[in-house]
């Protein structure tokens, strides 16, 4: 492939186009699309009265081609060196698609009708993403053509580059953190705020979105010990979270404890959860260690579903007590001689109380989550987690002992998703072993590793946009699934170890105290 | 205390290795090695490759169980350890033998100072209180880590490493890599130091130093290095006391001047003839096919 040999030399800016080549290139693409197109696209069943009948599309199929088509093209020209001619045609298209596109959206229902006829297929969010895709076509055109005979960044400088950008990010995340947090505590209380246009609109879905976002901080927070600092893939973890979850929800429906009495016991039967995981696991590491822990989470699930006369079964415990304020509970009628919240206090009865309450609940305990890390990382359990990360035998070699070292890792990561968890059943109310299959392990790796191994601010950040956004637009559910595998697989291309995975060292080597300011001379060793 | 704890003998050899073996499956990687390191002495291990060198470090330091023998140590205070009994990560601790590695095995994103610390695993361990007290920051534990960050300041000082004490190890230059390493495993105050071909890849310059770092460790701090080398102008200027092994064996055991002579290590290293022992027909056919060979 001459093409692959132009680029791989970098010389590819003076030289002639080698059309027949490019022609091929373009056209093998485009059939390859159009193959799959025909199998996925072309043909749908639609349900009709009688049956079910075939629906054709071919205007799609030939769209996917036609674009495929001229989609490498644009890819082979902007490699070639040749911006000018992708920029003229993609950025008319773009903003021809664009202009269409609104008008669909905002004219009357018949001249949208009409426009929408034009476009190239028949769904507003494949046009959407069709454009959008041309712009950044565009955009890297118009770069191309600024930064004429500027050689290519090597992958080595990104990453450098990246790692630069996050520790900076980092650095200000310092100052940011803080903000946040002030964010964090201040925000629900705007539920009280009378209504002005300056302030965002705190109501009931807001607080409870932001209730699951900072469930699934917490939970990466704690999987970041796991996976971040020790390095241990745990593909199994949401099963912690069933034990915390189940923990809480049986002592306190049989024997009618409070949420704070059961919250340490959940605890502490996770860890316990999480040690029975690590001993088999011991040897293992990478791939292998996945698979163990994918399946421990399943054992899990399945207990959860298959042993009824503990569990229920997938009947699911239902009358989960709420959580009460130092004894104070959240209901507008109180039985005989229980005081509640609003009575105490003197407020009238409101139900957003509760849900400010868990959103402080679960606030806290994310932030103690948060706290145990960032101290933990600086003791020596911290240190030996992150240098069995980097090599095991290295650590044998000065004498600490990774099976212990291990297990604490299991454990204490198991401890967090177990308070996670009877916070989740404290809130639900209801809990079935539904709630914790394979899916929800995904997530919490994926937030981890999109923030960025062993990074706090990173798992914020990838909480908040693969949760909360998806929340905020459930109308484009069935595309979330979609926009996630995007994410990853172009995190995966751009930035390998997650957003912000830049490492401070834990310690640093303090001035030397007065006296001989001797330096450590060169290399030599020094030795006199 | 445990079974590979006796007390210590007076004048006994700091490790006495008897009739070491070393067999995996049908290899037989040790067969029957004994020797004596002393301490304040740089005892050599030297062969041609495959000769077992490594794999007697790995015995040493825990990572095999010997198949038949004894690795007595003599710790100066805490007494006498039968290594081959004590589990892998004990006997660093424990025991005080420390180890480099033929391929480099630092904690690569870890920082330059972060390794030393971590070197010091055991004593700040004890010092937090198995974390607890460290959760709570007593004082206890910073001055332990303020200790351990001093003693992580000689080593850097020595090998000439404070200024980059808070760079990433793995972007070290590979020979200030290298003794990263030996300072690391010197954190672990160890009493015997085994060197897995510490000079491999190093410049003349570089191994100069080097050479100059380990007279100086044996010198100052008391101890014994176990050195494993390839490199003859490092190993004949600063062994005291070299040992030869080949295909598992001992070959040869004394002095660098003895060893240098001992026609055993020569008809090691350099074959033997052997033109001689071929039968006339053979060393023909041989001849005509290298001309065939040619063509």
């Amino acid at each position: 492939m001459t093409v692959a040999d132009d680029v791989s030399t970098g010389r590819a800016a003076a030289k002639p186009l080698d059309v027949p080549a490019v022609f091929k290139e373009c056209g093998l693409t485009a059939l390859v699309v159009f193959g799959l197109a025909v199998g996925m696209v072309a043909f749908r069943t639609r349900d009709v009265p009688g049956g079910l009948e075939i629906a054709t599309r071919f205007g799609s199929v030939a769209a996917v081609t036609v674009i495929a088509f001229f989609g490498r093209l644009a890819v082979v020209l902007l490699r070639e060196g040749r911006p000018l001619p992708v920029l003229a045609t993609v950025l008319p298209f773009a903003v021809v698609m664009l202009v269409a596109l609104l008008a669909a959206q905002f004219f009357e229902p018949g001249t949208a009708a009409a426009v929408g006829a034009y476009l190239p297929f028949g769904d507003v969010v494949v046009n959407w993403i069709i454009t959008i895709v041309a712009f950044g076509f565009a955009g890297q055109a118009a770069w191309a053509l600024r930064h004429t005979g500027a050689s290519k960044k090597s992958i080595k400088d990104r990453e450098r580059a990246m790692d630069e950008f996050a520790a900076r990010f980092q650095r200000t995340a310092r100052l940011i953190g803080p903000v946040l947090l002030a964010v964090a505590i201040v925000f629900p209380l705007l539920a009280f705020a009378p209504e002005t246009p300056f302030l965002p609109k705190v109501d009931r879905r807001t607080l409870d979105i932001a209730i699951l976002v900072a469930t699934y901080i917490m939970l990466g927070w704690g999987l970041n010990i796991v996976v971040g600092l020790a390095g241990l893939l745990d593909l199994g973890y949401v099963a912690f979270y069933a034990v915390g979850a189940y923990s809480y929800a049986l002592l306190a429906t049989h024997y009618d404890l409070s949420f704070w009495i059961c919250l340490p016991f959940a605890g502490m039967m996770a860890a316990s959860a999480g040690i029975i995981l690590g001993f088999p696991v011991l040897r293992l590491r990478g791939d292998y260690l996945a698979i163990v822990t994918l399946g421990f989470g399943e054992m899990i699930r399945v207990i959860l579903l298959n042993w009824y006369s503990f569990t229920n079964g997938p009947d699911g415990i239902s009358g989960i007590p709420r959580p009460s304020f130092f004894g104070l509970d959240f209901v507008r009628n109180a039985p005989e001689g229980v005081e509640t919240f609003h009575s105490f206090f003197g407020l009238s009865y409101s139900p957003i109380d509760r849900i400010i309450f868990l959103y402080y609940v679960i606030l806290v305990l994310a932030l103690l989550t948060n706290l145990f890390t960032l101290r933990i990382r600086k003791l020596p359990v911290g240190r030996a987690w992150e240098a069995l990360r980097e090599d095991e035998i290295a650590c044998r070699s000065l004498g600490i002992n990774p099976r212990n070292t291990k297990l604490t890792a299991f454990s204490i990561g198991a401890m967090f998703a177990g308070f996670a968890g009877s916070f989740f059943a404290t809130r639900q109310g209801f809990i079935s072993p539904e709630s914790f299959t394979f899916i929800e392990s995904a997530v919490i790796l994926a937030i981890v590793v999109l923030g960025g191994f062993g990074s706090q601010i990173g798992v914020v950040l990838a909480a908040i946009i693969l949760i909360g956004l998806p929340e905020f637009f459930r109308d484009l559910q069935q595309y979330r699934m979609l926009a996630f595998g995007a994410a990853m697989v172009l995190i995966m291309i751009w930035r390998p170890a997650g957003l912000l995975a830049h490492r401070e060292p834990t310690i640093r080597l303090p001035e030397k105290p007065k006296g001989e300011s001797r330096s450590g001379s060169s290399a030599a060793g020094a030795a006199p | 205390m445990n079974a590979a704890r006796r007390p210590a003998t007076d004048n006994a050899p700091l490790l006495n290795v008897e009739h070491l073996t070393m067999r995996f499956g049908g290899l037989v990687a040790i067969d029957d090695v004994s020797f004596e390191a002393a301490d304040k002495q740089i005892t050599a291990i030297i062969g041609p490759n495959g000769a077992g060198k490594t794999t007697l470090f790995n015995c040493l330091t825990g990572f095999y169980k010997p198949s038949v023998g004894r690795l007595a140590l003599n710790h100066p205070t805490a007494g006498k350890f039968l290594l081959e009994r004590m589990e892998g990560y004990r006997i660093p601790w424990r025991a005080g033998v420390a180890r480099t590695f033929q391929n480099i095995r630092l904690f690569g994103a870890m920082s330059v100072l972060e390794n030393l610390i971590v070197a010091q695993h055991n004593k700040l361990m004890g010092a937090s209180a198995f974390t607890f007290a460290g959760l709570i920051g007593l004082p206890r534990y910073r001055n332990a880590e303020a200790e351990a960050v001093e003693l992580a300041r000689y080593w850097l000082d020595l090998v000439g490493l404070t200024d980059r004490a808070d760079w990433d190890a793995a972007n070290l230059p590979y020979g200030d890599q290298r003794r990263l390493e030996i300072a690391r495993a010197m954190c672990t105050k160890p009493v015997l130091l085994c060197l897995d071909e510490p000079a491999a890849g190093l410049n003349p310059r570089e191994s100069d130093g080097l050479n100059k770092l380990l007279t100086y460790i044996r010198d100052k701090h008391g101890i014994g290095l176990l050195l494993i080398e390839h490199d003859m102008n490092v190993v004949m200027e600063i062994s005291d006391h070299i040992i030869v092994l080949d295909y598992g064996r001992k070959i040869s055991d004394g002095s660098p001047e003895q060893v240098r002579n001992d026609p055993a290590v020569i008809r090691a290293y350099l074959g033997e003839e052997e033109d001689e022992d071929l039968p006339p027909e053979v060393a023909a056919d041989l001849a005509a096919g290298t001309d065939q060979g040619g063509r």
